[in-house]
């Protein structure tokens, strides 16, 4: 059977229905500013304790960790005990390249990842019963453009491994900024 | 041909109804004073600096990241990755002698949050973190 000469048409105005709709009416996650059944497991995987010193001691520690790790300060406000920090690295795979690679042999465009931007939030605060007992949360996000620059990922950074290894830092530069070696 | 122009027309004519005037958009439409009583609870402290640090730390459980903070004008702006965007920029001042008053307003994606919910459960996440209550304001 011969295609119709207006199925093409048809298309294009289901297509730009389809995409109109899309773009007025993606609707808010309902989930979006509540509080989720794991929200105390996260608070526990992004915070520790840190005993003895000040507050704004180990906000200084912190913001030392970031520079370590390449990031750029982007935002501090000490009275508040926040730092937003922020780099920009490769985000290319291999074997998400290889696999672009193979779909552009089959025809299909091929998109890799290709840069990303992490995000740090570093907050402090001071225990209210104990003034010598501070606390540090951090939280981290990531984007991720493709090789053509369009946004692919926008999401948190929950890897408990990540959070550990940061912390092991904070840790060795909060006892090295308390020797003062 | 004459139905493909017909429906490049129309695609372009129901993408232009999704679009409102640049003036529009810089000027927010619609009832402002509802929008400003869905954005707004008081609490009873007098306290700005530790209203901050609670916005802030509501705002981490609910995944956002802080981009900019000032405590002399008492804002806090913060972005959430999870799948999608929201903008959200919180304020606090004070409301009397013995009040803060705090405004939320967020954006998902290019849209305005404009519906009440997504407020109301903010003020739930963030009255738990003062240990107050959120009182509606007229």
């Amino acid at each position: 059977m011969r295609p119709s000469p207006h199925r093409g048409a048809v298309r294009a105005i289901g297509a730009a229905i389809l995409a109109a709709t899309a773009s007025a009416c993606a609707t808010l996650p309902v989930d979006a500013f509540r509080l989720s059944p794991d929200t105390l497991e996260k608070r526990h995987l992004q915070t520790r304790r840190f005993d003895g010193g000040t507050e704004t001691d180990l906000l200084a520690a912190s913001a030392g960790v970031l520079q370590d790790l390449g990031f750029t300060i982007e935002e501090s406000a000490s009275t508040l005990g926040l730092i937003s920090a922020s780099k920009t690295r490769s985000a290319v795979e291999t074997g998400q390249v290889v696999g672009a690679i193979l779909l552009g042999i089959l025809g299909v465009t091929p998109v890799w990842d290709k840069d990303q931007k992490i995000r740090v939030c570093l907050v402090s605060w001071t225990s209210r019963e104990n003034p010598s007992v501070h606390f540090v949360r951090v939280t981290i996000q990531r984007l991720v453009w493709d090789q053509k620059g369009g946004l692919t990922k926008a999401e948190a950074i929950e890897d408990p491994e990540i959070y550990q290894l940061f912390f092991a830092r904070l840790s060795e530069s909060v006892f090295l900024e308390a020797q003062k070696i | 041909m004459k139905l493909e122009a017909l429906a490049a027309g129309l695609a372009l004519s129901v993408l232009a109804l999704g679009c409102a005037s640049s003036k529009d958009q810089v000027l927010a439409a619609g009832s402002q004073v509802q929008l400003r009583s869905y954005q707004t609870r008081a609490f009873d402290t007098t306290d700005k600096k530790a209203t901050l640090r609670s916005v802030i730390a509501t705002l981490q459980d609910l995944g956002f990241v802080m981009d900019k903070a000032d405590e002399t004008l008492g804002t806090v702006s913060a972005t959430k990755m999870s799948g999608y965007l929201i903008r959200m920029t919180v304020t606090v001042r004070p409301r009397g002698t013995t009040q803060m008053l705090v405004r939320a307003n967020a954006q998902y994606q290019n849209e305005a949050i404009e519906s009440p919910e997504p407020y109301q459960d903010f003020f739930v996440a963030l009255q738990k973190a003062m240990f107050l209550t959120a009182q509606q304001v007229d």
